[in-house]
């Protein structure tokens, strides 16, 4: 009790915690300023920015190259920034390491999991003094809590690698948990539980910074989104109804041409041919347990969808195709002549060509550009042969500024962003020429301006006399880019769709297997 | 060799088994060779013969080791043949006259200046960022000509007593005491460290050097540990070197940096990182040593010795890697 006239230091206790307490929770949980990161000539962050509340969900968006994946690998210590500030509730932090980052309250959750493969997931754990406890009760939550936790990392499959680097990452407690395309190569239903455990994540009063291509999850999750755009923050929206829109601007930098957002009518040109005398024409595919029989044809200027879930035969049926795998029985033929694939140059030289959805498996990713594109003519060189350097200059210009690949960091590929990857691929084919471009998930991670230039090229290809055959594992995308869609289920095609009828709602409920009488009941 | 199942169920043994069979696959050629060898041999069969098989074998098995630790991390050492013979004709030099306390103290110095070179090494693959193969090959340089600095010809001596605590048998009787040298090895060195986190971070490393860093494994500590620890067995396989031959030789080492990489790919270590033991390796250097000797008894060659120890090198790799892609 205070006596009179006499000013006690605890009269102020109870103003000075509230005070504290508000200014805690008004605080922003992480504050980027003038973020800077240059690589020699290039600069890969100008002036990067980043607010994140506390008990929020955030988005980071942005094209490849715009800085994204540069900002996101400052702030979990993986390199260190040119310039500016980085602060955690007010508090300056220097995150010199993966560990200070995680020190600071920011765990990563990465595309390709932090875990050692020859090592046991507990093994794992241990390594990095996660409590076991607690990974399993978040595995429980997410409704995976029977993994064999005694297995070795190299042998569970990558979805499940994925929850664990992310059970792994909620253990610690961290304040804000940065997910790096998380839901990439996760199916439907795992994604969802991903969802569930941001929302409690945010419950609690942490925030989740979530990196996605995907704008239609982003708009369903997110609180608000952050736009960079060429190594700058251009803009902080709330996402609301709509959004989509905006977001795809600030990307762009304009307004972008083309049409409406994917989840709309297609907007590609849609000069389908007139039913085409069939090019590729495969007849009782079957490969081990995954395939089963498929038959189907493709036609010349068609580009043929393939619709599926996960691990429903797509990539069977491409892995044959493309002579990575040789099929058990079936034949395949172009142009009526019946082809034996044994291995990829078989497939190559009969104008099979892929575009895999892993850009280092088509890539030299130490190689330059140049030689990447130009690869496949090696073969053609006569005997022992001189590469003509000036020819082969041109033409490969010619493919670059025809897919207008962005090579500011020319020299190796790898240097380059993974839309600009997957078109040095595209180019390589283009240049060497090919009969059927098959497509696995080419857009898998990346960027929507590269996705759609990438599905405006499989177009104007298809126009000019090629084929293409294209699994996408986004549904919305299919009606986009294709004039047919074949669905696959347990390996076999149980439906086959033009583009006008094939809008997500049909593709899911033939991906899952419902045959009409269902569609017609549910 | 992953740490064995706390459980006896029959799912945790099987998977045991077949994460470790490659070492328990070894052993059993190893004990293959000795039961063929007992037969041929079995009058001469006496305590002589049991340590001259095991003692030369033993400082191969020490110098497998020490490049298993360093390959386990991801890494390699083209220098543990050098550090051998440096540590020979340095322990050489300076026990000629002492006792046996003093050689004892000697030893200890030079294990620690092992550990600390080893270090050193480490830390200069961290910061140069030149591979380690170069950097382990010209620190071999270096060490090879210290060595003969300091010993031009053979020379020096040891105490008896000091030769007796390493080779020979235990207390006068049959037992070889290079398998308790070994055994002392393995479990105060390695066998504490490969399960607790400075273990595992080495295998991480060795598995995926960037899933490690993620993680939050320091890199840089983590190196220097297993080059380190790498640096002690080297030393101490040339401690036996000095005991067997009871001086020190310049050239004494020279033999073992091939041969040492030659007995971990034999034990099962992959040479990528991250994957085997050290059991594996010290069964491998007792084959490698008794392939010699028995090639020896029946009367072959010995420039034909080193054929036959390189196809036995390049079949078992042979066989790891279609072992590998049947898995796959």
């Amino acid at each position: 009790m205070k006596s009179e006239g006499s000013a006690d230091p605890s009269d102020f206790k109870d103003e000075w915690c509230m005070m504290a307490e508000y200014q805690a929770a008004s605080m922003d949980l992480l504050s980027v300023t003038d973020l800077q990161k240059r690589y020699g000539a290039v600069t890969a962050l100008r002036a990067g920015a980043l607010t994140v509340a506390p008990g929020e969900i955030h988005a980071l968006l942005g094209a490849n190259g715009a800085g994204k994946s540069t900002m996101v690998k400052m702030l979990t210590g993986v390199i260190r920034p040119d310039g500016g500030t980085i602060r955690v509730r007010g508090q300056a932090v220097r995150l010199r390491s993966p560990r200070a980052a995680q020190k600071a309250g920011l765990a990563a959750v990465f595309q390709d999991p932090a875990l050692a493969p020859d090592l046991t997931v507990l093994e794992n754990l241990r390594l990095t003094g996660a409590s076991v406890a607690a990974v399993r009760q978040w595995l429980t939550t997410m409704e995976i809590g029977d993994i064999q936790l005694r297995s070795l990392v190299s042998e569970l499959p990558l979805p499940t690698l994925r929850m664990l680097d992310l059970a792994r990452a909620l253990a610690r407690e961290p304040q804000l948990l940065l997910l790096d395309e998380i839901t990439a190569a996760l199916p439907a239903d795992l994604a969802e539980r991903v969802f569930v455990v941001m929302r409690r994540w945010r419950e609690l009063g942490r925030s989740v910074l979530f990196i996605s291509h995907r704008l239609a999850e982003v708009r369903a999750i997110c609180d608000r989104a952050t736009v960079l755009r060429d190594g700058v923050r251009v803009g902080v929206l709330d996402l609301a109804e709509g959004s989509e829109e905006r977001i795809v601007e600030l990307m762009l930098g304009s307004a972008h041409p083309g049409g409406p957002a994917p989840s709309r009518a297609p907007s590609l040109p849609f000069d389908g041919p007139e039913r085409p005398t069939p090019l590729l024409e495969v007849s009782n595919l079957s490969l081990g347990n995954e395939l089963h029989g498929v038959s189907f044809a493709l036609g010349r200027g068609e580009v043929l969808g393939v619709a599926a879930l996960e691990g429903q035969g797509q990539e069977a049926l491409f892995d044959a195709l493309s002579g990575r795998r040789a099929a058990d029985a079936g034949t395949v033929a172009i142009r009526g002549k019946k082809l034996r694939l044994r291995q990829p140059y078989d497939a190559i030289r009969a104008g099979l060509v892929l575009v895999p959805a892993d850009r280092l498996l088509a890539l030299l990713p130490q190689r330059s550009v140049r030689e990447n594109i130009a690869l496949p003519r090696y073969n053609r060189v006569p005997g022992w042969g001189v590469i003509r350097q000036g020819r082969e200059r041109s033409w490969i210009a010619e493919a670059v500024a025809r897919l207008q690949i962005d090579t500011r960091a020319m020299g190796q590929v790898r240097r380059l962003s993974g839309g600009n990857q997957q078109k040095v691929t595209i180019a390589r084919w283009v240049a060497c020429g090919f009969d059927v471009l098959l497509c696995f998930d080419p857009t898998r991670g990346i960027d929507v301006g590269t996705k759609r230039q990438i599905y405006t090229l499989l177009r104007e290809l298809a126009n000019q006399g090629a084929s293409v055959l294209l699994f996408t594992s986004e549904l919305p995308e299919i009606q986009l880019a294709c004039d047919r869609v074949l669905v696959l289920y347990e390996g076999r095609i149980v439906r086959e769709l033009p583009a006008q009828q094939s809008d997500e709602a049909t593709l899911l409920h033939a991906a899952h297997g419902m045959t009409h009488q269902e569609e017609a009941v549910s | 060799m992953s740490a064995p199942a706390g459980l006896l169920s029959m799912a945790a043994r099987r998977r045991w088994l077949r994460r470790n069979a490659w070492v328990v696959g070894a052993y059993a050629v190893l004990a293959i060779m000795l039961l063929y060898e007992r037969v041929i041999h079995s009058m001469a069969f006496g305590a002589y013969d049991m340590q001259s098989l095991v003692d030369p074998a033993v400082s191969l098995a020490l110098a497998a080791m020490s490049q298993a630790v360093v390959v386990l991390a991801g890494g390699i050492d083209l220098s543990i043949g050098s550090m051998m013979s440096l540590s020979n004709v340095i322990a050489a030099n300076w026990m000629v006259n002492t006792g046996f306390g003093g050689s004892l103290a000697i030893s200890l110095v030079l294990l620690l200046g092992g550990a600390l070179t080893g270090a050193a090494t480490g830390l200069v693959i961290t910061y140069s960022r030149v591979p380690d193969i170069i950097v382990t090959l010209a620190t071999g340089a270096i060490w090879g000509g210290l060595a003969l600095q300091v010993m031009p010809t053979p020379g020096g001596g040891v105490p008896q007593d000091f030769a007796n605590l390493i080779t020979g048998g235990v207390r006068g009787s049959g037992f070889p005491v290079g398998f308790v040298v070994l055994a002392l090895a393995f479990i105060l060195l390695w066998f504490p460290l490969r399960s607790s986190r400075p273990g595992l971070a080495i295998y991480a490393l060795g598995s995926n050097r960037t899933a490690a860093f993620l993680s939050g494994v320091n890199v840089v500590r983590t190196r220097v540990i297993a080059y380190a620890l790498g640096g002690v067995f080297a030393v101490l396989g040339g401690l036996t070197l000095t005991a067997q031959t009871l001086n020190g030789a310049a050239s004494s080492g020279a033999t073992f940096t091939l041969q040492s990489v030659a007995a971990i790919v034999i034990g099962g270590v992959a040479l990528t990182g991250g994957r085997g033991g050290l059991l594996g390796p010290i069964a491998a250097a007792f084959i490698l040593t008794l392939l010699s000797t028995l090639l020896g008894y029946l009367n072959v060659d010995p420039s034909w010795g080193l054929v036959i120890q390189g196809v036995v090198m390049v079949a078992a790799v042979m066989v790891g890697g279609l072992l590998l892609r049947r898995r796959r």
